[in-house]
């Protein structure tokens, strides 16, 4: 039945929280002109307002989220991003996968930002939630869906099949609805893709905040009061943004084949640069706050990384990146939108800007080489330009588009090898931050002159030179560039490390954010300088083959092909590959795909076999996403058995294609990192030529390269598959085929009926063989068998030992709580302000 | 001269030090024609050609010339002018490669006769399309 209820609703709220977006903005614009008496009346209009848009929002994402859970395809969004497959969790991330789902999901975290705000603040209520309700109001737009001659406002996520696609089904009948959708993309479907857009948009919601006060403040003329309510949340937004980072790298390490959690992608480089950009930000912002210096600085890096993360959504989301990046994502015709929402406030900002500048206030004394605004200031600069760096050339494909709009003709493509391009950059940029937040907290917290900062840098630089000697010779690290790092790094951990003993000793955990904060990011450093400087392929070049040219044979072939049950030297390890797995539920471990049996019924299997205590043969069993295939690969050290990783791959038709996720064995210094690149398509085999053997019972011969012996044949009085009639006979030969340490035992069945004869053969998929009992010789005591062969079962896999990325992760961790501890810090400064009455 | 002034000069510097680099190790859109004369001229710069995999009457892909261990193979693209090139690649074949619409190789030519490929970028039919035919399909 075709319903089209919920997409009305959906999009009747849509309206309503477009309309009233509008309507807040107005509304609170009065409330700040109103005089004391009006002000009261216009504040609570202003809030019903807003109150009547956030409900309208959480309502869209309602309806669009009902749409997805009852499987409702006549809606052309679950019917693309979803399917009757999918688990509750999975069907979260159909919610954003698609562009309109994912302006919601900012809509409402946007909403409650708002509400928060309007709880949290007395004074600055009106300015601040102009910006948020226009903000607001270009965000709706984006799935306003609306049509006025040749202009189309925003892409509905409420559209139906049948006004989104032109299939010839809709002329026989306009209410035909799909039986399932073409499912959601297997590459989110891991649990970090349900948890890291939440988080990002978040992050990139928030930035909204700080730039919130700032309009406000340069509106309202409190061209410095602004920073003090917005320190907090700069701080809470940097926290998130980059929170959501580390996910999609580890999301990117834990599901894609890329081989790493970073690849300097279009799509990673628009999240990293306004985050950098905000980082900087809240330096300078803290250092205004202690010394009345650096308030432009601050108001400049506020603007831009606001700006920044419309920039990132208009490169990711107008398909302007196209062929430069492996993420695609569809253009739905919103870029110009895209730029408008950008324009706009990029427009505002630096108009207010303009217009204040020469009330700002700004310091004019030079600043001291020994003083911490100095070098507070060196490292937000460093920031902005590692930031400069990094989306100068994330934007040629936007340049591209600009001269080609203009009836132009470039060529100009990104760097070829993007890893080493801007490795080479970033890493000098990381060395110089790490050596600048060594030396800056020890400015940060006293007085400091050349004596006085020659004593208190020479204990820490000492040991940190040890510690890094110990590094150094014991993990093997004789690049000059990365000793240079390892020094770094060591030097910030402990140089930190020391401030954060001292503040310990001395007052509260509160003031300790900063030096949590620098101790992750030597951390981080010295975490990416082992996990990627040193990560190391261990199936590099093992086929033994030489090549027919010389060229070809100097490359290095990065992979390993494993036939089945064929032991393979790699490094250390003999590895063996045991054929694909799926997950039942209910088992704890994967199950050998060749005891199971599809049904046309989605996700249930038959059982060809008992398997443990779990199920037992002929038993219906459970999937959990049938289309996933897990190839068990067992590595031994000294003939044991030291563990089995299992790799992914989904063939997803409804996608088109195959999509391959890696396995890890996680060891406490080092991880192991494996993933299939190819496999065999055993779908539609091409069988060779017939090979006839005849052999007696108890001989043994060889089929293909198998060793294989006849055990014997006996008559069956019934078959599983078959209803035997009167007179019928059949004979069941048994044919054990060895494979390396595997035994397999075949079972071709030949049945005769009234004179006439049948066959049923067995084919062994992973032997890739087809074998029929093709005739009984009873005077010679021969059976004959036909045996097809195919090719046996392989994976094609890369395996790399990525060592110490566990101290890469520790040290995100430590980072994400010193930034905690610096907002609940800053909130709480804030609040104790506020509450004496101070607020401004 | 003030110390901020030589700070402003060093921020420039190194800012002008960004640009030159993005500009000099920008890669370029090239065909195999050009691409081969870049080859000849000595320049060894990666460059991107974008393509499509030669195709028979039926529409099969033609000239996949996978090696015996898998791991790396040959095939034949055919640049937005037509001209036809052997690419060779150092990675076992990616899984939708043969129905790719367009692919895009980043890499340079080894010798005359082949196009070695550092990376492939493959543009698969759009999920627009594919909605359509598989709607129309039921």
């Amino acid at each position: 039945m075709l319903d089209t209820f919920l997409g009305d609703l959906g999009h009747l709220m849509t309206i309503i929280a477009f309309v009233s977006s509008l309507i807040t903005a107005y509304a609170y614009f009065k409330t700040y002109q109103a005089n004391e008496i009006e002000k009261q009346s216009w504040i609570k209009f202003s809030r019903i307002s807003f109150a009547i848009h956030g409900i309208a929002t959480v309502l869209i994402a309602g309806s669009l989220f009902t749409i997805i859970y009852n499987h409702r395809f006549e809606y052309f969004y679950a019917y693309s991003h979803s399917s009757k497959a999918l688990p509750v969790h999975y069907m979260i991330s159909s919610f954003w996968e698609g562009q309109e789902g994912a302006f919601i999901l900012w809509m409402f975290w946007n909403v409650i930002l708002g509400a928060f705000l309007i709880r949290i603040n007395k004074v600055w209520e009106a300015p601040v939630m102009i910006v948020f309700a226009l903000v607001q109001a270009f965000l709706v737009s984006m799935i306003l869906g609306v049509v006025i001659g040749d202009l189309k406002i925003g892409s509905s996520p409420f559209i139906l099949l049948r006004d989104a696609t032109q299939a010839p089904i809709f002329q026989v009948n306009p209410d035909f609805v799909p039986e399932d959708g073409t499912g959601l993309n297997p590459l989110l479907q891991n649990i970090w893709m349900v948890i890291h857009p939440p988080t990002l948009f978040l992050g990139y919601a928030s930035t909204l905040v700080p730039f919130a006060f700032l309009m406000a403040g340069l509106a309202t003329g409190k061209y410095s009061e602004w920073i003090r309510p917005a320190l907090p949340w700069a701080i809470f937004s940097a926290m998130i943004l980059g929170m959501g980072i580390i996910m999609g790298a580890y999301w990117a390490y834990v599901t894609l084949n890329f081989g790493g959690y970073w690849n300097w992608d279009p799509v990673e480089n628009a999240v990293y640069v306004p985050w950098l950009v905000l980082v900087a930000s809240i330096h300078t912002m803290i250092t205004f706050k202690k010394s009345a210096t650096a308030l432009k600085t601050s108001i400049v890096l506020v603007i831009m990384s606001f700006v920044l993360v419309l920039y990132a959504t208009f490169l990711v989301r107008s398909g302007v990146l196209g062929d430069a990046s492996v993420h695609s994502f569809t253009d739905l015709g919103l870029s110009g939108q895209l730029l408008i929402y950008m324009l706009f406030f990029l427009g505002v900002a630096v108009f207010l800007s303009i217009r204040a500048w020469k009330h700002i206030p700004s310091s004019e004394r030079e600043a001291s080489v020994y003083s911490r605004e100095f070098w507070i200031f060196i490292g937000a600069t460093t920031l902005g330009l590692m930031a400069f760096q990094v989306i100068l050339p994330t934007s040629i494909p936007a340049y591209n588009a600009l001269i080609e709009s203009f009836g132009g003709i470039s060529n100009m493509a990104p760097p070829a090898d993007q890893v080493e391009f801007y490795t080479k950059f970033q890493l000098w940029f990381a060395i110089a931050l790490a050596l600048l937040t060594a030396v800056g907290q020890f400015f940060w917290w006293q007085k400091m002159d050349k004596s006085k900062l020659k004593n208190a840098l020479i204990t820490p630089y000492v040991i940190s030179l040890l510690f890094s000697a110990a590094i150094i010779v014991f993990a093997k690290v004789f690049d000059w560039k990365y000793i240079i790092l390892v020094v770094a790094g060591t030097f910030t951990i402990v140089a930190n490390a020391t401030i954060l003993a001292k503040l310990l000793k001395k007052s509260t955990f509160k003031l300790a954010g900063g030096s949590l904060a620098h101790i992750g990011l030597g951390m981080i450093l010295i975490g990416i300088m082992f996990s990627s400087g040193y990560s190391d392929i261990i199936s590099v070049n093992m086929s033994g083959l030489t090549y027919s040219n010389s060229w070809e044979d100097e490359m290095n072939k990065e992979h390993v092909l494993l036939w089945i049950n064929k032991p393979t030297q790699m490094k250390d390890y003999t590895v063996v590959y045991r054929g694909r797995h799926k997950k039942v539920v209910g088992v704890p471990e994967y199950v050998p795909a060749r005891i199971l049996e599809t049904t046309p019924e989605v996700n249930k299997m038959i059982a060809k076999a008992d398997y443990g205590e779990y199920f037992k043969k002929g038993e219906e069993v459970d999937i959990v996403l049938e289309e996933n295939d897990y190839f068990q690969i067992d590595y031994f050290q000294n003939e044991v058995l030291k563990f089995s990783l299992s790799p992914m791959s989904q063939f997803n038709e409804g996608m088109g294609g195959l999509i391959s996720s890696p396995d890890s064995k996680i060891y406490l210094n080092k991880d192991l990192y494996t993933y299939v690149a190819a496999m065999n398509d055993y779908s539609d085999p091409e069988w060779k030529d017939d090979e006839i053997y005849e052999v007696a019972p108890g001989e043994q011969f060889h089929v293909a390269d198998f060793v294989t012996y006849f055990d014997g044949a006996e008559v069956l009085e019934e078959m599983d598959d078959y209803v035997m009639q009167e007179g019928d006979i059949a004979v069941k030969a048994k044919l054990r085929i060895l494979d390396y340490d595997i035994e397999k035992v075949l079972e071709p069945t030949f049945i005769i009926r009234n004179n006439q004869v049948g066959k049923l053969p067995v084919i062994d998929e992973e032997l890739g063989l087809k074998v029929s009992l093709e005739n009984i010789l009873p005077e010679e005591n021969k059976f004959v068998f036909k045996v097809n062969q195919y090719q046996k079962d392989y994976v094609v896999m890369k395996a790399i030992v990525k060592p110490y990325i566990n101290v890469l992760w520790i040290g995100t961790i430590i980072m994400l709580i010193g930034f905690s501890v610096a907002i609940f810090r800053r909130f709480d400064e804030f609040k104790k302000m506020r509450d004496k009455g101070l607020e401004v | 001269m003030k110390k901020g002034h030589i700070l402003g000069l060093g921020i420039i510097a190194i800012a002008i030090v960004i640009i030159m680099t993005s500009i000099g190790d920008a890669s370029s859109y090239e065909d195999f024609d050009t691409a081969k004369e870049m080859m000849l001229d000595g320049e060894v710069k990666a460059i991107h050609v974008v393509g499509e995999l030669k195709k028979d009457d039926t529409g099969e892909v033609v000239g996949l010339n996978v090696r015996e261990d898998k791991v790396s193979f040959t095939f034949v693209l055919v640049d937005n002018n037509g001209t036809e090139q052997e690419v060779f690649y150092n990675e076992p074949v990616p899984a939708d490669f043969t129905r790719s619409e367009s692919v895009v190789v980043i890499g340079s030519y080894k010798n005359e006769e082949i196009f070695v490929a550092d990376k492939i970028l493959m543009k698969c039919p759009s999920k627009y399309q594919e909605t359509e035919v598989q709607a129309a399909g039921m």
